[in-house]
């Protein structure tokens, strides 16, 4: 069993677009959407019969104001300034726990978190697995990790070749916890300056976590110059380009109809789309 | 006033409109731009500000002075985060677990534990043209954002006009950018992932009430969507950046929309005063 | 001896969990009257940090040796200082793991033998 994360550094460069074309290419697979603050990969694969657990996960500080003597040592002391008029602000609480401890009236209790909901669902590609976590909460690589489990189970249980991540954006707390232990990060990256910054600070995590990476250049054509430092900057990096998608209209045409590009259209990106599975295999059997 | 500029999909278009937001009204007003996606940080690459401070962003983490320790254990005990480690005759610290909330320090019985900064970024602070710019950058391998995106807010100032731009999605660096603010445009463009996102991002702005405004960017047919989606929840649709190579082509080379087209700087002009007219009426 | 297995069970029919930090179950087992007791990892639900939770549960209760998979920097770190040995690498069901050890046969390990986030990531 072998699994490809899908990472940008950079959002909207179409990680979602391939992950749902890849989704449709690739036999014997689960799909797992690790981007659980902003999922999409759903929108393409039309999930149905999902099956709904819910995630619990860190703890918020919580006064009792009954027992409150308003003395302060809780709001002097909090780093994260989540205490302000003897009340919690359960968005900047970073359930330290600090102030629970330190309560002279013994009136903060922690209370657990309710962080979000995870769900494995079935769809025409395969089993899905996807979450949503809660606005403004914590945590999110803790849920990540729990998706990616999820769906190292099912791949198990039900004998499949392939897991499928598509990773959220950035560099930091669920990206890395989208990388550690894959086979294989796919970076879709875009010739433009921010897109070149990005791909370089994600290129570095991937590097960090030893996880071999190929990348994508989607809509090379638009910048001719960006894109040959993005060949030799992937090179410089250990690097492989897996393939150079062109602007194609047909893949935001397929987005707006909920379809993977690949069954919308077999020219143009869609086209290169299918052989980059093919190097992407060819690379995981290696 | 604080601006910040959100959106729950990436790629949309907030540095665009961030950067061309603070050029457009950097001729009349005092303005500063705060690039709070300091996880991957790009609004320098349009400004191409002149830096002439650096601060290290960093967090308090424990130091445990081995010659008053008694390795009773309480330290660990307390520490949510698992970034203290005690044996029956040593202690370990676990610097890059550690949230730096002080608890070990503040409740070892014996005083055995001063704390020390650790580096996890840094912030930069400059010029470019008249406009202040301040960004923050997580270093890479770091996982905790909010303490850099605390630290470049810092340095908000009390008058003028402060623009953030914000990371995608909508979980802590989110909240934490966006947190504050006097309103929060959000970002989109006319596609179903723009449209899921979006009502994301409309939850987690309203959890912190603050009133908010939609530009699409590369607006074309599809728009229809987003437009029966801002007039059910009532949010103001304040721009559309339409879907066109010349601004695309612009963008990949780094260079600000209001520079490239000159006349986008009367329409962000407006903009502000769109904002400025639902601010008011957000306080009646 | 007193040595230490993470494990998938309670008992010694229970295979051997691969991860160290993770693992739901460890099992305490004297290994010349095979006097075992089982206890749950308080790693296993950790936000963060599981190696260091689990390694400093086992220091606690005197061990001198750890059965398992894999172990991380973290947790290699402190069963180290604890000076606690390790012997990685080691599967099947746990009955078998301690034959095994009281045989000689297996292999000691001298650094962490996966990267950080190992157990955290899904199972290999």
């Amino acid at each position: 069993m072998k699994e490809v994360v899908i990472l940008s550094g950079k959002g909207g460069t179409g990680k979602t677009s391939i992950a749902g074309s890849f989704a449709a290419l690739a036999h014997s697979k689960v799909l797992c959407d690790c981007d659980v603050d902003a999922a999409d990969l759903h929108l393409l694969a039309m999930p149905r019969n999902g099956k709904t657990y819910e995630f619990w996960s860190g703890q918020t500080a919580c006064i009792d104001q009954e027992k409150c003597s308003q003395c302060g040592i809780c709001q002097d002391n909090c780093r994260f300034e989540a205490i302000a008029g003897f009340v919690v602000d359960s968005a900047a609480c970073e359930g330290c726990g600090f102030c629970s401890h330190i309560c002279p009236e013994e009136a903060i209790s922690m209370t657990e978190n309710l962080a979000g909901r995870w769900f494995i669902s079935e769809t025409e590609f395969g089993p899905l697995v996807h979450a949503r976590l809660g606005i403004a909460q914590e945590n999110s690589g803790k849920l990540v990790t729990m998706v990616r489990n999820e769906a190292r189970r099912i791949a198990q249980e039900k004998d499949l070749c392939y897991i499928i991540t598509d990773g959220p954006p950035g560099i930091g707390c669920p990206v890395i916890s989208s990388l550690s232990g894959a086979d294989l990060a796919l970076i879709v990256t875009e010739p433009t300056l921010s897109g070149i910054h990005d791909l370089e600070r994600v290129m570095g995590v991937c590097s960090h976590f030893k996880v071999p990476t190929m990348v994508c250049i989607n809509k090379y054509d638009i910048n001719a110059e960006n894109t040959r430092q993005i060949e030799s900057m992937s090179q410089d990096m250990g690097s492989t380009i897996a393939a150079w998608i062109p602007y194609d209209n047909a893949v935001t045409e397929a987005l707006v109809r909920g379809i993977p590009v690949v069954q919308y259209s077999k020219e143009g990106a869609a086209k290169y789309i299918s052989s980059m599975w093919l190097s992407i295999l060819d690379q995981l059997t290696n | 006033m604080i601006i910040s500029i959100a959106s729950g999909k990436g790629g949309t278009g907030k540095t665009l409109v961030a950067t061309s937001l603070a050029l457009s009204l950097s001729e009349n007003h005092r303005v500063q731009l705060l690039d709070c996606d300091v996880e991957e940080p790009n609004a320098h690459i349009f400004l191409k500000p002149i830096f002439d401070k650096r601060e290290t962003a960093s967090i308090p983490v424990p130091v445990v002075d081995e010659e008053k320790c008694t390795h009773c254990g309480e330290c660990s005990r307390v520490c949510v985060y698992n970034a203290l480690a005690v044996l029956k005759t040593a202690v370990m610290t676990f610097p890059e677990l550690c949230h730096g909330c002080g608890a070990c320090a503040y409740l070892c019985p014996e005083k055995a534990i001063n704390e020390e900064l650790r580096g996890i970024g840094v912030i930069e602070i400059g010029r470019s043209g008249s406009v202040d710019f301040v960004h923050g950058v997580l270093n890479v391998g770091e996982a905790m954002a909010p303490p850099v995106i605390r630290q470049v807010k810092k340095h908000i100032f009390s008058d003028g006009i402060s623009i953030i731009d914000a990371s995608p999605g909508t979980s802590c660096p989110v909240i934490e950018a966006v947190k504050g603010s006097d309103y929060c445009l959000l970002v989109t463009d006319p596609t179903p992932f723009g449209l899921n996102d979006l009502a994301l991002a409309v939850e987690a702005v309203r959890s912190l009430q603050i009133p908010c405004g939609v530009i699409i960017n590369r607006s074309d047919v599809n728009d229809s969507q987003i437009e029966a989606y801002c007039d059910r929840e009532n949010i103001p649709m304040l721009m559309k950046i339409p879907l066109d190579i010349e601004i695309a082509k612009l963008y990949s080379r780094g260079i600000p929309l209001v520079l490239g087209i000159s006349e986008w700087k009367d329409r962000f002009i407006d903009l502000f005063e769109d904002i400025c007219a639902c601010v008011k009426q957000e306080a009646i | 001896m007193k040595i230490v297995l993470s494990a998938t069970g309670p008992g010694f029919e229970a295979a051997v969990d691969e991860r160290f930090g993770r693992c739901p179950y460890f099992l305490y087992i004297d290994s010349e009257t095979l006097e075992i007791e089982a206890t749950d990892n308080p790693g296993e639900k950790a936000s963060g940090g599981a190696g260091i939770v689990a390694a400093q549960a086992v220091a606690d209760k005197d061990v001198k040796a750890v059965l398992t998979g894999h172990i991380g920097p973290n947790a290699h770190e402190v069963l180290s200082k604890a000076g606690i040995k390790m012997f990685t690498d080691v599967t099947g069901k746990v009955r078998e793991a301690v034959e095994s050890f009281k045989s000689g046969n297996l292999k000691e390990s001298t650094g962490p033998t996966v990267a950080g986030h190992f157990g955290k990531g899904p199972r290999v």
